[in-house]
């Protein structure tokens, strides 16, 4: 599991200047107080498990042994309006979705028809198509984001908790990494030392310097004095973590998190109830360290690709084509489920196993993307390349 | 440890006879099965039986890969064990994880892919990874009574990542008629002697057609799809392309990879050979080419200082806190060999905190020496000076396994 905020220092230097010609920069918008958070699922999350439409009039009969107990019993479904239901394990989502904080979005797919969770994760990072046949791209879309806005008087853009760069945030936007810090380690001067052998070094030069600066050993501290930050390292207490960060007036404004185990091919109900109470105290954990921030925020949560309609020969189910994402956060109209719902009758499935898709979550990104940060058009066309037909999706925001 | 005096036939020397770790004394999947069985019947959760085994059989590898006096050769495992991922994260690979190394990957190392492949995909603990062992054929006797069926999970992955991947344009049904194919290998845990088992009463009858070939039934259509996935030339590309970016270059030379991948075709799926022509490459032979993963890291660090058993820390905690924990990659695709994967700002700063921590346990090691050994005349002069100018051993230390010529091979 990682977790992965940007820094805003980066971008006033190298990632503004490599991909923002004047006339984008021109263009962009400035951040503000504006806060975009992605939740990356790994793994491909079930959809149809984490909000279950038990309306479908085929739905019992086509989950089988996976049909869960429905709303108003004992461990049963939590009500989203009278069609679909939110896994148990979901309370805390639960709670904001009745806070009109909380919007739902059904049968929604990436761009890719691929059951491969490694190309899907391509395609839904990198923000194109077809990544392996093209275009191919060398960024991710988040990090896309980050270099589509316009420098401001923030200290810092790209700042990062965890030991890994997802995909998604790779990019000419500089991406820092953070995890709490390790019990011992060299006192200041000895970095200063070992970050000057790495200076000169292409790979390891720039994020040694980073991470030190990350813990709170920037360049002037290498050679002064400041404590170092610490937190525990579950998903929850990172969340809340990346939460304070966002929070800070000259903190950064976007992030991405990562949390897996979602490839449930067997076994799926208990594994999916823990791994689900993880993402709901995460995503509590996340609005709590926020504050006030939560207001200006959008949360979105996706994954890769839903699952098979019906179980498969293990209590599990395989990989699938349209699944559920979450938009969230003071800034989303929440309260309801948006969906097309294409029905589960075998007929209306994709090659007769899986949920159809009838919306695209680029589509949701874009409108996120340009109600909330207001990137204009041709930003989401370099953001999202070949999305044309995936017009930005209205109504996901407030006001 | 100083170069020897001719590393090609040193390197190729190591690659004859057979794995001498072979005779260590790792557990069999017979034992680790057992082992799972006996926990089950606990009930307790403590894991009496199987934690004895993976505390034994880790200690064991982190030892060969310490010692070992054919390095390449153990390279070369790690890399068909990462090209053939199994993983800790499913608890009962756990007690089956080294029996696999020693039964499916070490035989085969320097032997035919074909073999190395069939070994893997019959081997309990792959079939317990990818779900295989509770794949049912629809319409076989046992799924119809049991209501239970298909699970394509390893069919999936043996056609992409194992073999002939995306590239080959298999379909969706290919995939479903190759689960089919492999239904009713699977595992017997109960009766003696626990293993491998073909469960003919799972298994899908009647023919199927996996990429153009058709299959008649029975548990030798299975081998005969894997002899034939494991001689396309699709394999021999994916196969020669992950050398290569393992050996030689995150960007694989695609010179380097024609070579490896013709040597393939022509011994049909020689590894041996194919491990022969990487050492042949010119191109393996530019020196700190590749950032060293965690685990390659670590041993590296401990090769370099030889510290007496006992004052070796952990390596298995070490791994998971560099983020590589042991043989516990997160998806069948195995561990990265990008170094931006490994390159992450924290996850750097780590491996200087534990270069310290380390260093701290060298004693009155000589930090100069170990410069020599170790890296020698790839080390610049500045890196050097500085740990010529350290203020103590520790310090000295910390630099050496710290600089940017010990994060690469």
């Amino acid at each position: 599991m990682t977790l992965i905020v940007s820094r805003r220092g980066a971008l006033l230097g190298l990632g503004s200047a490599i991909s923002l010609g004047g006339a984008s920069l021109a263009v962009a918008a400035a951040p503000g107080e504006k806060r975009l958070v992605v939740v990356l699922l790994r793994g491909a999350l079930d959809g149809l498990a984490a909000v279950a439409p038990y309306g479908d009039a085929d739905f019992v009969g086509q989950r089988g042994v996976l049909a869960p107990v429905m709303p108003g019993q004992p461990g049963g479904l939590l009500d989203l309006g009278g069609f679909y239901g939110l896994h148990p394990a979901l309370a805390g989502m639960h709670g904001l979705y009745q806070a009109n904080e909380l919007l739902v979005l059904h049968a929604i797919a990436g761009a890719t028809r691929s059951r491969s969770h490694f190309e899907a994760q391509d395609n839904l990072e990198f923000g194109t198509p077809d990544h392996a046949n093209g275009p191919r791209m060398t960024s991710g879309w988040h990090n896309r984001v980050a270099t589509g806005l316009a420098p401001t008087s923030h200290a810092e853009l790209a700042f990062a908790v965890g030991s890994v760069v997802p995909l998604m945030l790779r990019g000419p936007a500089p991406t820092g990494t953070w995890l709490p810090a390790t019990a011992t380690h060299p006192g200041t001067d000895l970095y200063a030392r070992i970050a000057a052998l790495h200076r000169p070094d292409a790979i390891t030069g720039r994020a040694i310097r980073d991470g030190l600066r990350d813990r709170g050993f920037s360049e002037a501290v290498l050679a002064g004095a400041e404590a170092p930050r610490n937190t525990a390292n579950s998903f929850p207490a990172l969340a809340e973590a990346a939460g304070r960060l966002l929070a800070d007036p000259k903190g950064p404004r976007i992030a991405a998190l990562e949390l897996g185990g979602w490839d449930t091919h067997a076994a799926q109900a208990p594994r999916l109830a823990g791994v689900l109470g993880q993402l709901d105290r995460g995503l509590i954990g996340l609005k709590t360290g926020l504050g006030v921030a939560w207001a200006q925020t959008v949360v979105l949560v996706m994954t890769e690709f839903g699952r098979t309609v019906r179980v498969n020969g293990t209590n599990g189910t395989d990989h699938g084509t349209a699944g559920v994402a979450f938009a969230l956060g003071g800034a989303v109209a929440g309260g309801k489920v948006r969906a097309t719902w294409p029905g589960l009758a075998t007929p209306k499935l994709v090659d007769a196993r899986d949920l159809a898709p009838t919306a695209d979550l680029r589509a949701l990104a874009k409108g996120v993307l340009g109600g909330h940060l207001g990137l204009g058009a041709a930003q989401l066309a370099t953001i999202f390349p070949g999305s044309g037909d995936a017009a930005p999706m209205a109504g996901v925001l407030r006001g | 440890m100083a170069l020897p005096a001719d590393p090609r036939g040193w390197l190729a020397g190591q690659l004859d006879g057979p794995d001498a770790a072979m005779d260590r004394p790792w557990h069999s999947s017979a034992e680790g099965l057992r082992a799972i069985r006996l926990d089950q019947q606990d009930k307790d959760g403590k894991q009496a039986h199987v934690r004895p085994i993976i505390t034994a059989d880790a200690a064991t590898a982190i030892d060969v890969l310490l010692t070992t006096d054919a390095p390449f050769r153990e390279r070369l495992v790690w890399f068909w064990a990462n090209h053939f991922t199994v993983s800790l994260r499913r608890g009962q690979v756990t007690a089956l994880a080294h029996a696999y190394l020693r039964e499916a990957i070490r035989p085969h190392v320097t032997g035919r892919f074909e073999d190395m492949l069939v070994a893997v995909m019959r081997h309990p603990a792959m079939l317990i990874y990818l779900d295989n062992a509770q794949s049912f054929g629809p319409n076989s006797n046992a799924g119809m009574r049991a209501r239970r069926g298909l699970n394509e999970n390893l069919a999936r992955e043996c056609l992409e990542l194992h073999t002939v991947t995306p590239v080959s344009g298999y379909t969706q049904t290919d995939v479903t008629e190759f689960a089919k194919v492999l239904t009713g290998w699977s595992v017997r845990y109960d009766e003696e002697p626990p293993g491998y088992l073909f469960r003919v009463n799972a298994h899908e009858l009647g023919s199927k057609t996996v990429m153009g070939q058709v299959y008649a039934g029975g548990e030798g259509e299975g081998m005969r799809a894997l002899g034939w996935l494991a001689e396309q030339p699709s394999t021999y590309r994916n196969l020669a392309t992950k050398l290569v970016r393992h050996f030689v270059a995150d960007v694989p030379p695609p010179g380097a990879v024609a070579r490896v991948e013709r040597v393939l075709s022509q011994t049909k799926g020689n590894l041996k050979a194919a491990a022969l022509e990487v050492v042949a490459l010119p191109d393996a032979w530019t020196p700190l080419t590749k950032l060293r993963r965690p685990m390659d890291y670590v041993v590296g660090v401990l090769r370099a200082l030889d510290l007496p058993q006992g004052r070796r820390p952990d390596l298995r905690g070490v791994f998971g806190m560099l983020g590589q924990p042991y043989m516990s990659a997160p998806l069948p695709n195995g561990w990265s060999d990008l170094a931006e994967d490994w390159a992450a700002p924290e996850a750097l700063l780590r491996r200087i905190d534990w270069a310290y921590s380390i260093a701290g346990r060298a004693g009155d090691a000589d930090p100069v020496a170990i410069a020599d050994a170790s890296l020698g005349e790839l080390l610049p002069a500045d890196t050097m000076s500085a740990i010529r100018r350290a203020g103590d051993r520790r310090e000295a230390l910390t630099l050496l396994l710290a600089a940017p010529e010990f994060q690469r091979r």
